[in-house]
């Protein structure tokens, strides 16, 4: 039997989407790595991508194969594959996927995830305040201190007092609060603690890998590392209301000096 | 009239015709649900740009031609929505269901008929409450179709949580009324109505995976009934399930103390995650038993491939975690739902591959239930390799909320399924209408379909890792989005193609059911039981009860009718050689 024509075009359908989503995965997709860990996230996703790749050409070629070959055939060939061959193939495919599945997360997750989580934060570290609400990032340091006043949130004002800064509180008269703009001195880890004030947010740094959702009522910390200074964008990664969209704030990683120049700038305009 | 038209077509208890009515309701929930993508895709690929036509149709939501946020919120919460419980749910897993298991058990009916057509006029009251939910004050649900509170929960913090929300809570509660009937049902006709010498390992694998869809649905749905009441009452009695002290929404401090906005993730998850395998198992079921009817040989490795179902189906209860990897979930939990999660990719890799070696061998003919089965085989490895980033949580960091999740979920619960619904719709139409569907228009179908579905949503994934948060109603507020630009150009594009070429399939249905050629009662020469009566089969399916000699894949054998035996044929004409 000749093969029709559609046979091939649906042959060389799945092939052309094979090869066609492999070359296109191929590029550098993520924003550039400005973090630490980040990099452990960052081999985590270049294993998936090679591994996964690989899988994903093989799979439409043999599909693309399979349909071609079929489409000549004018009778079938091997009809019932034995027992033994059905079993074969499932185990060995099976424990391959598992392998690759799960040695991933064992191998490479596990502790890029271990380590992010289970690090003390080191006792230099730049402690940030940050409470998320429709639509802004309130920024919090603890001042000279080094630490944060008492909040309430019936002292919530939102022109005046967005965070219910508890100002009778001698801990709370240093405080130097922020919107939308945090500043990190290079070469010290930085440890946030994460409000929410209303709904679901949730701290994106797509440079720095990290991600955390701020959850009212739960106070999560992150403690992460900056590798390279600029100003990096911060978004909302969990449906929050009608501007998430542009709930946007700034992290910059500047030098030392910069950054305290910075924070009495702010302590002054307050 | 009683005995007349409105009792055989509209208040009918037969399962034919309940399967029929879910099929019609859940194409039209279809066509709501895709224009919602329309309107999505047109705001994302052209932001800013006043479609003034659509402002005349849609004065409120797009009062100057361009979409107000708070309507793309309501367009992207109730697309969601539709898409999985009104039109996957009700095609697919009710709709099929309810036709196919009673005819490919050998029963008459389904056990309790007359629970079948109650399931039937609630789903449809649900879905008439969703859909008026867009008229009321403040419009649709704006919450995501996850309904995360305290954003679904307070009325101020989104116009979606005024009066839509709640609507969307108790059509919510309808649906699964409705569902747990319409599964419980299902459940009983495969334990209870099975034909003599019908053993479940002679069930075609379409029944199997209805079955443990079914059974899923059972033990996952009430928790959410449950959080949906718990959700019901923080929102209108002054209850604080999932809101904690010290709120200040708006400006308001609320009363509300000792909640837990994490519950109702966990609730939520908790059917969540159950339920995309209550829509996929049995599009999978479906295209694994098409195949066999244009490869003309026996399934490969069908046992192992019922274990698999059954092993994901106990799995997918207790993975639910992997949703909320970066929630404010302990981390440990986090680890834990990761390694379970991934170990779904051993049974549904052996799935995949048995699917893929039945074509080993085969005399394929290429018919158009044939050209989507194949695809759902492609679209389902697509999708799942895209479940080893998510399932793991060191990857999902990144990824999380992000648009690779938006391609993940809408390859699986998106685009196998509805690449099996065509498939299904294809094959079983001469079944249920006693008409053949036009092939030319088919097969074109599916040219227009498979191609740009995979680019819209294999772009997305790239978006993902871009990136680019999901629920964004614009990408113009991030410079390191820039670039996002064309990629979304190019996907909305692709998105509209592809919804203009489901007009191919909407004429050659309508067409096809007045006009279209008659059908034989065997016209696949397939091997099922439903394949045995008359296109369609006359109430109460079979003129003399079926008595099951084999399993369901006895092809590529010589016999009076061919190459084939169906189910009833005795062994001793035709040897059993499964």
């Amino acid at each position: 039997m000749r093969r029709s024509l559609e046979t091939a075009l649906a042959a060389a359908l799945f092939a052309v989407v094979g090869i066609g989503g492999v070359v296109y995965g191929a590029r550098s997709w993520m924003p550039p790595l400005a973090s630490r860990h980040g990099a452990g996230i960052d081999a985590m996703l270049l294993y998936l991508l090679v591994t996964v790749g690989g899988l994903f050409l093989t799979g439409y070629l043999a599909l693309a194969y399979l349909i071609w070959r079929g489409g000549r055939r004018d009778r079938i060939g091997t009809r019932l594959a034995s027992h033994k061959t059905e079993v074969v193939l499932s185990v060995v495919l099976g424990l391959g996927m598992a392998v690759i599945a799960e040695g991933g997360v064992l191998g490479i997750g596990m502790p890029v995830w271990t380590e992010y989580f289970d690090a003390a934060p080191p006792a230099d570290a730049t402690v940030i305040e940050v409470t998320a609400q429709q639509f802004m990032w309130n920024v919090r340091y603890p001042g000279a201190d080094g630490r944060f006043g008492r909040t309430a949130p019936q002292l919530v004002d939102e022109t005046t007092n967005p965070l219910g800064l508890d100002r009778s509180d001698p801990a709370a008269t240093d405080d130097i609060v922020t919107i939308n703009e945090i500043a990190v001195p290079f070469g010290r880890a930085v440890r946030i603690r994460l409000h929410a004030k209303d709904v679901i947010h949730s701290f994106f740094l797509p440079h720095f890998r990290v991600k955390q959702d701020a959850v009212p009522g739960m106070t999560p910390e992150m403690v992460f590392f900056p590798t390279s200074t600029g100003s990096f964008e911060l978004a909302c990664a969990e449906l929050c209301g009608l501007a998430h969209y542009r709930m946007r704030g700034f992290f910059n990683v500047v030098s030392e000096t910069q950054f305290r120049a910075w924070l009495s700038t702010q302590a002054a305009t307050r | 009239m009683t005995n007349g038209f409105v009792r055989r077509y509209i208040f009918s208890t037969d399962h034919k015709i309940i399967g029929i009515q879910y099929i019609l309701t859940g194409l039209i929930m279809a066509i709501v649900g895709a224009w919602l993508a329309v309107l999505i895709r047109l705001q994302l690929g052209w932001p800013e740009h006043q479609w003034v036509f659509l402002s005349r149709l849609l004065p409120k939501g797009m009062p100057s031609g361009v979409m107000t946020p708070e309507f793309y919120l309501a367009v992207v919460t109730m697309h969601g929505t539709i898409m999985v419980f009104f039109f996957i749910s009700y095609v697919l897993v009710s709709g099929f269901g309810n036709y196919l298991v009673p005819l490919q058990v050998g029963a008459r009916d389904m056990a309790f008929p007359f629970l079948n057509m109650l399931s039937y006029w609630i789903a449809l009251l649900s879905a008439v409450v969703m859909v008026l939910s867009f008229f009321v004050e403040g419009g649709a649900a704006a919450a995501g179709w996850t309904a995360y509170p305290p954003l679904s929960a307070v009325a101020s913090a989104v116009p979606g949580s005024q009066m839509g929300q709640t609507l969307w809570i108790l059509s919510m509660a309808l649906f699964i009324a409705s569902f747990t009937m319409s599964g419980l049902n299902i459940v009983a006709t495969v334990f209870s109505t099975r034909a003599p010498g019908l053993s479940m390992m002679r069930l075609p694998l379409t029944v199997w995976s209805f079955f443990i869809a079914s059974i899923l649905g059972l033990l996952a749905f009430p928790p959410l009934t449950a959080g949906a009441v718990m959700l019901l009452f923080d929102r209108h009695f002054g209850t604080s399930f999932f809101l904690p002290s010290g709120l200040v929404v708006a400006g308001k401090l609320l009363p509300n103390t000792g909640g837990s906005p994490l519950l109702w993730q966990h609730l939520f998850w908790f059917l969540g995650h159950p339920e995309v395998y209550v829509l996929i198992l049995p599009a999978l079921g479906i295209a694994f038993d098409i195949l066999p009817a244009f490869t003309r040989k026996p399934v490969f490795g069908y046992r192992i491939s019922v274990w698999c179902l059954v092993a994901v189906g106990c799995l997918s209860m207790i993975v639910w975690g992997h949703h909320m990897f970066v929630s404010g979930m302990s981390p440990f939990t986090g680890e834990y739902f990761s390694l379970v999660t991934l170990t779904i990719t051993v049974p549904m890799t052996i799935f995949g591959v048995n699917m893929l070696a039945s074509l080993w061998g085969a005399k394929l003919e290429l018919r158009t239930p044939m050209l989507f089965a194949l695809s759902v085989i492609a679209m389902f490895g697509s999708g799942g390799f895209g479940g080893l980033f998510l399932g793991n949580a060191t990857a999902d960091m990144q990824l999380h909320d992000t648009y690779f999740v938006v391609g993940h979920f809408h390859m699986m619960i998106g685009g196998v399924t509805l690449l099996a619904t065509f498939a299904a719709i294809y094959f079983w139409f001469p079944k249920m209408f006693g008409r053949t569907m036009n092939e030319t228009l088919g097969r074109l179908h599916f040219w227009f379909t498979f191609g740009p579905f995979f680019v819209i949503f294999f772009m997305q994934h790239f978006l993902g890792l871009q990136g680019a948060p999901r629920r964004y109603y614009a990408f113009t507020a991030f410079d390191y989005l820039r670039d996002t630009r064309g990629q979304n150009l190019a996907i909305s594009i692709a998105a509209l193609l592809l919804v203009s070429g489901q007009l191919l399939f909407l004429v050659n249905f309508v067409w096809s059911l007045f006009g279209g050629l008659a059908a034989k009662a065997n016209p696949w020469q397939a091997t099922t039981l439903e394949w045995t009566t008359a296109s369609p089969p006359p109430h109460g399916n079979f003129e003399t009860q079926p008595v099951v000699e084999r399993w369901a894949y006895e092809y590529g054998v010589q016999t009076t009718d061919g190459d084939f035996a169906v189910q009833t044929v005795p062994a001793r004409n035709v040897p059993v050689t499964a």
